[in-house]
């Protein structure tokens, strides 16, 4: 509890009342790299240290893909969406965002509670019995947050075509925001799904891919090769950037700005984010092997030291 | 004996299209998605009357399933339309994970149901698809009999919040049920008082088995006919009040017996009122081309069947 309330000391976005910081966030989208950066790296490390505390307490989880994306939900939560931690599944008005590949729901959990979704001290109760913070995320429990059930791969950039239609039907210019894994994209029902969004001018839409080249069973490239994934979403006529350092908060701030400047003319955008999968705790980088894999006490510990307490742990 | 008159055959799927087009100019939230079978499901009207309320999402029924649980998120009742095999078994994940367990109110309708497709054959006629339905949480599985009761439940699904799976078919059959019927999910129509037997009827099977209590009624049994157009929820209670005054039941459906309206009817008897069951059902088996009238003789599923049945389970009382 002390940590949480020096954690909401010390943000500044926390610390305003709910309708000021959706107004906040709006003003704060017209003035690029208004928030402090230095905050944004605490909160990373701050994320990292959660997912790693979520992992290890219950055993089980996968905290690779979770590192490797924390700077991406960083950036997304408090420098890129619109959005009202004030929750409501409908989101008129506000940027939402699909989280596709759900196992990697130690860091959207992170986030939102350091968003203002949901206390940060729930983090406490992932994985466990009766819990809201299910092994993978679900609306079905209610946690704020959480607009669609996901972990069966393959189905989110389905549903965010189908919460950008309704925007458009609705008259509401926010965007939707949406994550695959690389390796998801295995499964058939995303290429029916970026072949609509082409063929439809789903222009409302950011498809951002975790481009980390690891899967469960190794290297994307060994299991089943991608092949070149800027020619083929390009060939199926989206608008495609590339985040090389997808681990870098200002290279993602940049380059998500960019695409957010590209919606609304005619073609859905994929931003292909190149991360390192484990990133910040060196023996889980560049391996497949933390895909889902939670770490014992000592390596616990070996990789708090590495992310030393920033802005308190729940 | 309670007469019904056949105001003239019609397909269940025209209902469906008949509420479509009703529910486009009163319901402005209501979206139409089809997966390129939109004149097979009858949502040309609505088409041609809503063009930005219609998605033609094309041959990829996985993405329909996904883009109509995206809809609900903004307010939206998306309806998806398609053939019932491929609104089910080909897409069962899509809608347990993004649909059902997402507690999106997202309406399946699915056509061409049962052996009655015909010609094309096993490979569209799905049988399984009720069993699939209604073993997931929170889903509303509906078959109804008639054009006019396709049309009511239509309606009555856009106003109930939450999943439901409305089934209905190809074939012009009898047309028999009220004009402007109100549709009550979940409550069984009593059609014919009787008391030797109770005969529960579900989608194109309740004709027949009005048909069978008709030539029944002239062999001096007295038979209760029910239309039981939802399979979830179950209308427990008109069953157990019907069987506790007669003793016996038959449950009719173009489904096979394995997951159908009979077995759910057999575990509200188990577990109530034990009862002595007979089954008109397909039998664990595939269907095969023929006509609409060809098959269901052949696999059991007319009133002959039914008539047979009743005379087994009398029998066993």
């Amino acid at each position: 509890m002390n940590n949480s309330n020096q954690f909401v000391k010390n943000s500044f976005l926390f610390s305003l009342q709910r309708p000021f910081k959706t107004l906040f966030l709006t003003l704060k989208n017209l003035l690029p790299l208004m928030t402090d950066i230095n905050h944004l790296e605490k909160l990373v490390i701050q994320v990292r240290r959660d997912i790693l505390r979520q992992v290890h307490k219950v055993n089980s989880g996968h905290p690779g893909g979770s590192l490797g994306c924390a700077e991406f939900f960083v950036a997304l939560y408090n420098e890129l969406m619109e959005h009202n931690s004030n929750f409501n599944m409908n989101g008129k008005n506000e940027d939402l965002f699909f989280l596709s590949n759900g196992h990697i729901s130690p860091v959207f959990y992170s986030v939102l509670a350091r968003s203002g979704y949901f206390p940060v001290e729930e983090l406490n109760t992932f994985r466990l019995l009766n819990s809201r913070l299910q092994g993978h995320p679900t609306t079905h429990e209610g946690l704020p947050g959480v607009r669609i059930a996901s972990g069966s791969l393959g189905q989110g950039i389905s549903v965010a075509i189908g919460a950008a239609l309704a925007k458009k039907l609705n008259n509401d210019n926010k965007i939707i925001y949406t994550l695959c894994g690389d390796g998801e994209l295995q499964e058939g029902q995303n290429w029916e799904a970026i072949m609509y969004a082409a063929g439809n001018k789903v222009d409302n839409l950011i498809v951002t891919i975790d481009y980390n080249g690891q899967q469960i069973d190794g290297a994307t490239d060994t299991v089943l090769p991608l092949g070149n994934l800027t020619e083929k979403f390009k060939s199926f006529g989206w608008e495609v950037l590339t985040i090389k350092e997808g681990n870098n908060l200002q290279a993602i701030i940049k380059t998500m700005k960019e695409a957010k400047s590209k919606t609304g003319k005619g073609k859905p955008i994929c931003v292909l984010l190149h991360t390192v999968m484990g990133n910040g705790v060196d023996f889980m980088m560049h391996t497949h092997a933390w895909h889902g894999k939670a770490p014992n006490d000592e390596q616990l510990e070996k990789g708090l030291a590495q992310n030393p307490v920033t802005l308190g742990d729940y | 004996m309670k007469k019904y008159t056949n105001t003239g055959n019609k397909d269940t799927r025209s209902g469906f299209g008949a509420g479509m087009t009703q529910l486009g100019k009163t319901n402005p939230n209501v979206v139409a998605l089809c997966a390129d079978l939109t004149g097979s499901l009858k949502m040309d009207e609505f088409q041609a009357n809503h063009p930005e309320r219609f998605f033609q999402i094309g041959i990829a029924e996985a993405n329909m399933m996904g883009i109509a649980a995206g809809m609900t998120i903004g307010g939206k009742i998306p309806f998806t339309g398609t053939f019932a095999n491929f609104s089910t078994g080909r897409v069962y994940d899509q809608i347990r994970q993004s649909i059902a367990y997402s507690g999106k109110n997202v309406k399946i309708c699915a056509s061409h149901a049962g052996v009655t497709l015909g010609e094309d054959g096993a490979t569209h006629q799905i049988l399984e698809d009720i069993g699939l339905m209604k073993m997931l949480p929170g889903m509303t599985v509906i078959n109804t009999c008639d054009y006019n009761q396709t049309k009511a439940a239509t309606l009555a699904i856009a106003e109930h919040k939450g999943p439901v799976y409305l089934r209905f078919g190809r074939p012009s059959v009898a047309n028999f049920t009220p004009e402007n019927q109100t549709f009550e999910i979940g409550k069984a129509v009593h059609l014919i008082e009787g008391t030797d037997v109770t005969i529960v009827a579900t989608g194109h099977l309740v004709w027949e088995a009005i048909q069978a209590a008709e030539t029944l009624f002239e062999q001096g049994i007295s038979a209760e006919v029910i239309n039981i157009h939802t399979i979830k929820p179950l209308d427990a209670e008109a069953i157990l009040k019907s069987v506790t005054k007669t003793g016996c039941i038959v449950t009719a459906e173009e489904h096979n017996y394995l997951g159908g309206l009979g077995e759910s009817v057999s575990r509200v008897l188990a577990e109530n009122h034990p009862t002595p069951q007979a089954f008109v059902a397909t039998q664990d088996t595939f269907g095969e081309s023929g006509t609409p009238a060809q098959l269901m003789e052949k696999y059991g599923l007319n009133a002959a069947a039914i008539v047979q049945k009743t005379l087994d389970v009398l029998k066993r009382k």
